[in-house]
């Protein structure tokens, strides 16, 4: 056993080796080649042990440097933003609503008119052989007055079939669609809501009648659910939007909502 | 015998007798025709209570109030004309606060949402804050913009009028705290700051207490409550304790501060040393709101809206005394009564003096609770919730009374007339909707803002009511 701190006493009274320093740099500078060897080579338990520790280690190193360049960091204030909240409504999450601004009366007027402000103004007519496909019936199949709507329809919830019979038009179930994808412009936001009905085909007012939904159509749709009040406090349910894709295409209807 | 009593015509007579709500008698066994109007009721009460001037009331009947004629609130397939009918009667308002019917005027100037809106308790200025980081003072007389007060860097979430009406405290989404002049709009010392998230309500030292109006309490986001000594700009105490996020902070007129936090509790602490009295549990969720019934008195101060409205012609030490004087008067029969609205959709009653057990847990709404407020003369609370409704409860029991239902979206607020018989709600649906007391009826549809209302307040003196929302437009309405 040593006797006294005498390391300690020789470097007082002699100072280190002069190339002390050097070495020191040296041997840092070789530590982690010679720890990678070191890890490299254990197996077995002392391998576990080691890679525990060293991860560990690792652990506190990201620690200190995280907590170093926060310090350094300059705290920005935080600036005001728009859509203020009370205070009763900044711990719940509130998605930001548009309230129908347009004035009801105007609105009326223009539906009158039978005139909308739309999105798409210029659409495409839909010619009634591409619309309806001739189906041939009787014994020998010689009578084509069956039509087929070979596009997107809606069908209200009330409807009830005539006798096959008498059926002269056809929409099959398949293409038959009681929902659709709204985009409420000013939110930029789109919701998928129900169908109420076809507002108006502007090909053709058959169409309208039959409720073909193409590209361009006007559809009215329930939009309870965003939750839109008009001034005088009472839900908004029933809005008119215009489609915008070839729902035949693409199998959904996509609509913008005419605010 | 039971035959004749089922048969009632109109000149039988019952015996009556007049009670105060304590469970006082006055004067002697009445032999009443059932046929008596409420007119002749009041009458004979005013009478016996031997009052110069003939006050209002209203009576009850084995808890049903006597609308038309005594014998219209009794019921007659049990009444026993033998028995002595105890007929109560309670004092109302002796003014009387017509309902606001039109919008007077619509105020623009903020450029962004108003999320606070305030009378001062004189009556003579309003005040608004808005997301605009302004606070906005209004005349009321002349319906024009009074003074604009720039300082906060951030939206204006709450402000609060010290009840001598001399200044205004308001706080922004930064927790700094500003004090203003009422009347210059400057600010006054200088800038409160100490909560490290942003304030959430504001309190003034009741005006009994102290008349120079020096201390503020403060509640914020990052779980403390300071108290403020406004003259010199620093915090007095800080009130540590809750875990989570304190939604509302009030001084009662005891000496006690209420506070109601996101951890689930209410704690009351004494004012002036800063101690947890006591912790009052039973919320399943957070706690959103707190009314006091003495909260009217504590507001309007020494500015009764009858006796002395504008606070003149006195001394301070008058003025604490008419103040102390009607603080007494709402809270000489059970003390202070505490209700706390939560987001488990319920409500309790507390009396956060004496216990820390609940008075009551009042059940009913099926989504949380924004708001709750104690009419000015204790004897109702109205609470306010995002199930589209206002319910009505009775103030001293905390028994359920009536439900409003008209709005179609979340209620955010609510605002007794001074008199206790009008109510106003204020909703996401962009309307305000005043109901009455008397019918627990819908009296008044009030459309005319754009957009959500934030914010809605009723005027001390009762003549009007003020609003503020997302469309930016600060609304008045009048009768």
């Amino acid at each position: 056993m040593p006797q006294n701190e005498y390391i300690e006493r020789h470097r007082k009274l002699y100072g280190r080796r002069l190339d002390y320093e050097e070495r020191k740099r040296k041997r840092e500078a070789r530590a982690p080649k010679k720890r990678a060897e070191k890890a490299r080579k254990l197996r077995g338990i002392k391998a576990k042990i080691f890679n525990k520790e060293r991860r560990n280690e690792k652990i506190q190193m990201k620690k200190k440097i995280q907590a170093h360049e926060e310090k350094k960091v300059k705290k920005t204030e935080e600036q005001p933003t728009d859509g203020a909240l009370p205070v009763y409504l900044l711990d719940r999450d509130v998605q930001s609503r548009a309230k129908v601004l347009s004035n009801m009366i105007k609105q009326k007027r223009k539906e009158k008119a039978g005139k909308w402000e739309v999105p798409i103004p210029k659409v495409k007519a839909q010619g009634d052989s591409e619309v309806f496909k001739v189906l041939r019936t009787g014994k020998s199949r010689r009578k084509a007055w069956k039509r087929m709507v070979t596009k997107v329809t809606f069908v209200g919830e009330g409807f009830t079939r005539k006798p096959p019979k008498f059926e002269r038009f056809i929409r099959p179930m398949a293409l038959r669609f009681n929902k659709a994808h709204v985009t409420h412009p000013e939110l930029k936001a789109t919701f998928c809501v129900p169908i109420i009905g076809v507002k108006k085909n502007p090909s053709s007012p058959m169409y309208t009648s039959l409720g073909v939904i193409t590209k361009g159509t006007v559809i009215e749709v329930n939009i309870s659910e965003l939750g839109l009040v008009t001034q005088a406090g009472k839900v908004v349910w029933g809005k008119y939007a215009q489609v915008t894709n070839n729902p035949e295409n693409d199998g959904c209807i996509n609509a913008i909502l005419i605010v | 015998m039971e035959d004749a009593a089922m048969d009632v015509d109109s000149n039988k007579t019952v015996l009556c007798r007049f009670m105060s709500e304590a469970g006082e008698a006055i004067g002697n066994l009445l032999d009443l025709p059932l046929n008596i109007t409420r007119d002749k009721l009041q009458l004979i009460c005013n009478a016996l209570l031997q009052q110069e001037e003939n006050m209002p009331y209203i009576f009850l009947v084995k808890e049903r109030e006597i609308t038309a004629s005594l014998e219209n609130a009794l019921d007659k397939d049990t009444l026993n004309t033998e028995e002595v009918i105890d007929i109560i009667y309670q004092q109302q308002a002796v003014f009387r606060v017509r309902p606001v019917t039109r919008c007077t005027s619509s105020m623009p100037g903020h450029a962004e949402a108003v999320i606070s809106v305030r009378f001062s308790p004189n009556g003579k200025l309003l005040a608004s804050g808005s997301g605009d980081t302004t606070v906005r003072m209004w005349d009321i007389t002349t319906q024009t913009p009074h003074v604009t007060c720039t300082g906060h860097r951030h939206w204006v979430l709450c402000i609060a009028w010290a009840p001598d009406s001399s200044r205004l405290a308001s706080a922004c989404k930064h927790g700094h705290i500003i004090i203003w002049d009422a009347e210059s709009g400057k600010q006054v010392g200088r800038t409160l700051s100490g909560h490290k998230q942003w304030v959430t309500s504001l309190s003034w030292e009741p005006y009994h207490r102290n008349p120079d109006c020096r201390y503020l309490a403060s509640s914020s986001k990052d779980g403390d409550i300071r108290i403020w000594d406004t003259v010199l700009g620093q915090t007095v105490r800080i009130l540590t304790g809750h875990t989570k996020s304190v939604t509302c902070v009030v001084w009662g007129g005891a000496g006690l501060i209420y506070s109601a936090s996101q951890d689930r509790t209410i704690k009351v602490w004494r004012a002036e040393d800063g101690v947890m009295c006591r912790t009052l549990e039973g919320h399943a969720h957070w706690v959103n709101t707190l009314a006091v019934n003495c909260d009217y008195v504590l507001r309007i101060g020494p500015f009764d809206p009858i006796i002395n409205p504008h606070g003149v012609t006195k001394d301070k030490a008058a003025l604490q005394r008419d103040a102390e004087q009607s603080y007494k008067n709402v809270v000489k029969e059970d003390g202070e009564r505490l209700i706390s609205g939560s987001d488990d959709f319920t409500l309790f009653l507390w009396s956060p003096e004496k216990e820390k057990k609940a008075v009551a847990r009042m059940t009913g709404h099926q989504q949380l609770i924004n708001s709750v407020q104690f009419s000015p003369d204790a004897r109702y609370a109205a609470s306010a919730s995002f199930d589209k409704s206002v319910k009505l409860w009775d103030g001293k029991t905390g028994k359920f009374i009536a439900t409003f239902r008209g709005h179609v979206q979340a209620v955010y607020m609510v605002g007794w007339s001074p008199d206790s018989r009008l109510l106003v709600s204020g909703s996401a649906d962009s309307t305000l909707k005043v109901w009455s007391m008397k019918t627990h009826r819908l009296e008044l549809d009030l459309p005319g803002h754009a957009d959500e209302v934030y914010a809605v307040d009723w005027a001390p003196d009762g003549m009007r009511v003020a609003s503020g929302g997302k469309d930016k437009v600060l609304r008045l309405w009048q009768h």
